[in-house]
């Protein structure tokens, strides 16, 4: 016989080679997500278009991460594109701050970035979560480094003023207690039966030793003071090597402390899919993704020009702009179709011709108000005196939180940290104070956290994206409402225009929106070119 | 940049102001999973200064960017009537956020009749609460 035994069915790593062998990469991502390993964003890949009518034009507005891959993408399908760009610069939101740079607001307030040689702040987008596969795709192939993003980190500090007296307490601290007193709670209710109509016998069994386990109870299922928890939370006396190297347990926190403290708030913020590790950030800056897509494409963009029309009919698009680099001129573009990447924020007050309900649409989305605080030290005393690398420690002060730098960990010599990042009614707030009152303010919140601040402070910047003249906000702020009404609008190749950019997708104000907008809208371009919708 | 949104989202789910920490739907590449304190907001004044200068300026003339602005409110005929500036302070208008969550009905009428007495604009009639409360639109953020 043949087969003595039945073939054994195989298992997903040898499906999963197979599939690859046989149908290539892109076949092995499809397979691999259908059987739940790879779970991202919808990213399946770059567009594969060809075929464009030879002589077809496109017009790019916008040299940010949308524009730039649309015209990427484009070129490559065979379309002759131009890109305009109202900056002196391409990379849009995607921007690092270095020493020497100048940041000019509306308003007037300028601020000379004094940072010293290869220190930056990431003003807008600073983090890339694992499965934005879309933008990661493209840092590949534009050969932008990448490096490990530090998120959560259970030294550093969480604070309230109402909580703990006012004074910082590690995540380690908190996280522990909250899980061990928790788990206490809930193996209790299972001991006094107080669960027995919820939760089936065997059922209770496994919750009680997943609570023993993951809450570390003693052997009664109490979370108590001593080796257990302290391998969690951190010991009194650090276990030590030698003739006094016993350790000292710690004391446990309060419990209606923990629970009234609010701090578990940000336990949960580093659950959201968004925040999971690994997070990931370019080597040298964020801008350096912005500079990838460049590479690409440089030879396309025309900086300086600020649009003031877009109008279309059956023939073409004429944009009209100002040549602020060559004494205000006003000069004409044309072409067959046009991307238009420019932020709702500005597009709804300019001149564009398209039907009502996309001219509804584009004034439908708000954007959000935020600032960021780039302040540089004179040595890392978070690294030398908390043993504090990467990550994050939050308060409920304005500030939001502070940031240390993922990069150059252990160097000697001054660093950067973020050293407030707000929304809402802190960063309108921030936004309305003059750069100095800004740093000041933050200052003081900091001091809260860390009593070095002012010693050590060297210099700073701050960045408010509601005074950026050229997004009049950070990123777009949907309704559920406006959603339902607007956003298959928005999208839609409107005669021969359509919109691109973190505004017009699901992953808004992250950069991946951008890349996802932009793949769907040229792709949707493309097809209305050849005359297929 | 991330949503940042946070906070505007509870407040807004609300329809009132809630002081003090919240979970929330964080949006996007948030600031905060936590919404930030309010300001003290007693007067007409304190959330101009605190909300509104951020983008209309401390002396109200607005500022004008890349081929768009932020309108002046010093001088402008729109602010005739105290529904209008009502209607965009609750609804908002293009880019510019609605505050329909973040302010209650004495705190737009505040800021109104603030905006419509300063910034060389002399108008006599004042906004009330109630008033406010008529307009109020059922405004939320996508759960993210």
């Amino acid at each position: 016989m043949p087969h003595a035994h039945p073939p054994t069915a195989p298992t997903r790593r040898q499906l999963l080679t197979r599939i690859g062998t046989l149908a290539g990469s892109a076949a092995l991502y499809q397979a691999m997500t259908t059987l739940g390993h790879a779970m991202g964003t919808d990213f399946r890949g770059p567009p594969q278009l060809s075929g464009a009518k030879p002589g077809t034009r496109v017009l790019v507005l916008g040299a940010g991460l949308a524009g730039m891959l649309s015209a990427y993408e484009l070129r490559k399908a065979g379309y002759k594109v131009q890109i305009l760009e109202f900056q002196s610069r391409s990379g849009g939101r995607n921007i690092s701050l270095r020493g020497g740079d100048t940041v000019k607001e509306l308003g007037g307030a300028t601020q000379k970035v004094g940072f010293a040689a290869g220190n930056y702040i990431n003003p807008g987008p600073w983090r890339i979560p694992y499965h934005h596969q879309g933008l990661l795709h493209y840092c590949r192939e534009f050969g932008v480094q990448l490096e490990p993003f530090i998120e959560l980190n259970h030294n550093s500090w969480l604070h309230s003023t109402g909580a703990f007296g006012g004074k910082a307490v590690r995540y380690r601290e908190l996280a522990s207690d909250f899980n061990g007193f928790t788990a206490e709670l809930l193996a209790k209710a299972i001991d006094q039966h107080k669960l027995d109509e919820l939760v089936p016998e065997e059922e209770r069994a496994h919750l009680r030793e997943a609570m023993h386990s993951w809450g570390a109870l003693n052997k009664d299922m109490a979370y108590t003071k001593g080796n257990t928890s302290s391998l969690r939370r951190g010991f009194e006396k650090p276990q030590g090597g030698g003739i006094d190297g016993a350790p000292v347990p710690s004391d446990l926190f309060a419990r209606k402390d923990v629970m009234q403290s609010g701090l578990w708030n940000w336990m949960a913020f580093h659950e959201r899919l968004d925040m999971q590790t690994t997070m990931f950030q370019p080597v040298g800056g964020m801008d350096q993704i912005g500079k990838g897509f460049t590479r690409q494409v440089k030879d396309l963009i025309t900086l300086n020009c600020k649009v003031s029309s877009i109008h279309q009919d059956d023939r073409g698009v004429t944009v009209t702009y100002t040549d602020t680099a060559h004494g205000d001129a006003v000069r004409q573009a044309q072409a067959d179709y046009c991307v238009c990447t420019i932020p709702l924020s500005v597009l709804s007050q300019l001149d564009v011709q398209v039907t009502a309900g996309m001219k509804a649409a584009i004034a439908a989305v708000p954007y959000a108000s935020s600032v960021k605080m780039g302040m540089e030290f004179k040595r890392r005393f978070w690294e030398e005196d908390d043993q504090i690398y990467g990550g994050i420690s939050f308060t409920d002060q304005q500030i939001s939180q502070i940031s240390y730098p993922s990069n150059g960990i252990f160097s000697k010599g001054p660093a950067v940290l973020l050293g407030g990042y707000m929304f809402g009614p802190a960063a309108y707030d921030f936004a309305g104070m003059t750069p100095e009152e800004r740093i000041q303010r933050a200052l003081d919140q900091g001091m809260a956290i860390h009593p070095q601040y002012r010693k050590e402070f060297s210099n700073g910047v701050s960045f408010a994206w509601s005074r950026v003249p050229w997004t009049l906000g950070c990123c777009s702020m949907w309704t559920e409402e406006a959603r339902k009404t607007h956003y298959k609008t928005l999208c839609a190749v409107d005669n021969r225009l359509v919109l691109a950019g973190e505004h017009a997708s699901y992953v808004g104000c992250w950069q991946e929106g951008a890349i996802l907008s932009a793949l769907d809208a040229v792709t949707r371009l493309h097809k209305r070119a050849l005359g297929a919708a | 940049m991330q949503k940042l949104l946070l906070v505007t989202s509870l407040f807004i789910t609300a329809g009132l102001v809630t002081p003090g920490l919240a979970p929330s739907a964080a949006h996007a590449d948030s600031a905060s999973a936590v919404a930030g304190k309010m300001q003290v907001l007693p007067d007409g004044e304190a959330i101009y200064r605190h909300v509104c200068q951020s983008c209309h300026m401390p002396d109200g003339k607005g500022a004008v960017g890349a081929g768009a602005q932020f309108p002046a409110l010093a001088g402008n005929p729109k602010l005739k009537s105290a529904e209008y500036p009502a209607y965009v302070v609750l609804n908002g208008f293009g880019g510019m956020p609605w505050f329909a969550g973040l302010l209650n009905d004495q705190q737009v009428a505040n800021v109104v009749n603030y905006v419509r007495t300063h910034f060389g604009n002399h108008y006599t009639d004042a906004l009330k609460p109630e008033d406010v409360s008529e307009m109020r639109p059922h405004l939320s953020v996508e759960e993210e």
